[in-house]
């Protein structure tokens, strides 16, 4: 195995956190177990951009998918007062604005940009309008001891008690980047998105396999929100999303549009949100509340400016497939 | 009649528009019925509030003039191929701006206070809008992500300006002083002042794009960026040119906002109107003068969303509800495809790497 830049930035990692964990063990598991649920929803919302810009589809629309996800996700399982439908209703949700994006950069070879922030707003419309106050779900999605690896020394407190949707969101991001590199679908899916014509010739069906992709992302996008909504915090406020699906655009791209990469970037993020709100609570530094708000924006727009142009995205992306005309 | 005469008679460009509106309220009161309220009544308070009488259209033109400003900041970037999305931020810089030198400058006479007041507020939301410009010619990172990054930036940061170092005193709410009455705008014929400014700067911007050197770069770079490069415009300056005169214009809004409405920075009454711009951009075409008629239909609902709150017990925000379908109808080829029309979509250079 050849020796890379992220093999001396893991070791780097693994030092700091041998260091911090010698100091107050306590206090360093917290805080990486808080940047793991930092991390998770925009490692999932970065999933969704992964699989649409993959075969080619630029999805700006991630942050309004999570947003109308969430509040369906809140407000069914309000209704229904059983949580776990709340997040079947969740990922519903997600599917259909997968479909309506499908529809709209596909079948109708709408500009994806504008398609992406119609949808945004159409979220933020819709549920601001629909917005009631005086519900609650029952209870959050129970968090799991996992049985084994709870036990380890260390890592066990910093792996176990996380939610379902914690668990499975991993998994997924995994298997997704199996799937990508390792099997026909994810072959086809990289054709598609790099050279559509020649996927085409090759008796691939381009309009099929993005639906499908673009479908697929939007559930997932599902998924992000119902864990903002019903695993995260268990409420649902107007706007509530906050630019993660914004900021999981640069997870994406600072992970060079590959699942495990973005998985890292997420985590970074996480790591930096968590340690910043550690310092605060132990009044080692004295910041403005604003300016700890802005720290992911911040960031984002640094990591965007120093990876842009040393990262290639998918060559077709965003530009809608039209078959040559004998 | 010949196909060139037809074309200019018809009433082709607006067809769509209109249609957009019509069918955006149909489903909106179908909504609004699901609800449990009268879509009929609601709607009835609705327009004529903002539109029955002199004093209510005076009103709905007040809230009109900081739309039509920010719809020409996401026009001006659209024709030259960028999203700007990022007017709310540089509108929120601008206003705070605006007020700043509202305040501090004592003793100037009006006709000197209001344009410097104005220029502060242009000279803050260029800036804002610059950084995502620059980020765009010069390291290739899509606008869109970097100005609605920038609206929260800029929004943490008003917010923490305004309730920190330029609070006014001995109160508890996040504001500003208030402005000196040397720098606020004051109304004409009832009828706000800002509002003319706002259609003369329509005016000047579709003037600027079909007569001058300036305008023909944009518009070169926005339909065809390679011929553009090709005829040997410099496409990065055109990119920061085009964001530097919609960050001005937005910043210009808030300005508006501030000197004639509020009359302070306080940061709750400038929410939205950056956002609305997008709509009213897209409602108007992407066309400097279809931004008038777009902002005044929008300005209207904004400006009597409370009384059908109060009058037909239904929410205000039914008006996001009503904007945000317009604004899936008026872009999505939905309706011109129903209706055999060719429908001439709004393009953006698309993609991350360019």
């Amino acid at each position: 195995m050849k020796i890379q830049n992220r093999h001396f930035i893991a070791l780097f990692a693994l030092i700091i956190f041998t260091f911090s964990y010698s100091q107050n063990g306590l206090v360093t598991t917290s805080v990486v177990y808080t940047a793991i649920q930092f991390a998770l929803p925009l490692a999932l919302a970065a999933m969704v951009g992964v699989l649409c810009e993959r075969t080619g589809v630029v999805n700006i629309g991630i942050e309004g998918t999570m947003l109308i996800s969430a509040f369906s996700a809140f407000f069914i399982g309000a209704i229904v007062q059983d949580t776990f439908v709340g997040l079947i209703a969740g990922v519903v949700t997600g599917v259909v604005v997968g479909l309506l994006l499908a529809v709209m950069a596909v079948t109708w070879k709408m500009d994806q940009i504008i398609a992406g922030v119609i949808i945004n707003i159409m979220a933020a419309g819709l549920t601001s309008f629909l917005y009631s106050q005086n519900y609650s779900i029952p209870s959050t999605l129970s968090p799991i001891d996992l049985p084994i690896v709870g036990t380890w020394p260390i890592i066990g407190p910093i792996l176990s008690f996380h939610g379902p949707i914690t668990y499975f969101g991993i998994v997924f991001i995994i298997g997704l980047w199996f799937a990508l590199y390792r099997t026909r679908w994810g072959l086809r899916s990289r054709a598609v998105g790099e050279h559509p014509s020649s996927a085409d010739t090759a008796g691939v069906s381009v309009t099929k396999l993005r639906y499908l992709n673009v479908t697929i992302a939007g559930a997932v996008g599902g998924l992000a929100g119902s864990y903002l909504a019903l695993e995260a915090v268990g409420i649902f406020e107007r706007g509530f999303t906050a630019g993660k699906g914004f900021t999981a655009l640069a997870i994406m791209i600072f992970g060079r549009w590959n699942p495990l990469g973005a998985l890292a970037a997420a985590i970074f993020f996480g790591l930096a949100q968590a340690v910043t709100n550690q310092l605060m609570i132990d009044e080692v530094v004295q910041i403005p509340q604003q300016f700890i708000n802005m720290l992911p924006y911040v960031l984002t727009i640094l990591i965007l400016a120093i990876s842009a142009g040393k990262v290639r995205p998918p060559a077709a992306e965003g530009i809608p497939y039209e078959k040559e005309k004998v | 009649m010949t196909e060139e005469t037809k074309k200019r008679f018809s009433l082709g460009p607006l067809f769509i528009p209109f249609l957009s509106v019509f069918v955006a309220l149909a489903i909106g009161g179908i909504l609004v019925y699901l609800q449990g309220s009268n879509p009929f009544l609601a709607y009835r308070v609705l327009f004529s509030t903002a539109f029955g009488s002199l004093d209510g259209f005076a009103t709905t033109l007040a809230k009109a003039t900081p739309l039509v400003l920010s719809g020409l900041a996401v026009v001006i970037c659209l024709r030259a191929g960028l999203f700007n999305i990022g007017a709310q931020g540089q509108l929120i810089s601008g206003a705070l701006a605006s007020a700043w030198a509202g305040y501090t400058f004592v003793g100037l006479p009006m006709l000197v206070h209001i344009p410097l007041a104005l220029g502060f507020g242009a000279f803050f939301g260029a800036a804002v809008a610059m950084i995502a410009g620059a980020l765009k010619a010069y390291r290739g990172v899509h606008e869109v992500i970097t100005t609605i990054m920038l609206n929260s930036i800029v929004i943490a940061l008003a917010d923490y300006l305004a309730s920190t170092p330029f609070k006014e005193p001995d109160q508890p709410l996040t504001r500003t002083p208030k402005i000196q009455d040397s720098a606020r705008i004051p109304d004409i014929f009832g009828l706000p002042m800002g509002f003319f400014l706002a259609v003369f700067m329509a005016l000047a911007f579709w003037w600027m794009l079909r007569n001058t050197t300036t305008g023909f770069r944009i518009e070169t770079t926005g339909r065809n960026k390679n011929a553009g490069l090709y005829a040997g415009i410099s496409v990065k300056r055109t990119i920061m040119m085009s964001m530097l005169l919609g960050g001005a214009v937005a910043g210009v809004a808030g300005a508006v906002e501030t000197l004639s409405i509020v009359g302070r920075f306080e940061p709750a009454f400038n929410a939205g109107l950056g956002f609305d711009g997008i709509t009213v951009a897209l409602l108007g075409r992407a066309n400097p003068l279809g931004v008038i008629p777009a902002a005044i239909l929008i300005g209207g609902m904004r400006a009597s969303g409370s009384t059908v709150q109060f009058e037909a017990g239904v929410p205000p925000e039914v008006v996001d509800l009503l904007l945000a379908l317009i604004l899936f109808f008026v872009t999505a080829p939905i309706l011109a495809r129903f209706f055999k029309r060719k429908h001439d979509g709004v393009s953006l250079t698309s993609g991350w790497g360019n």
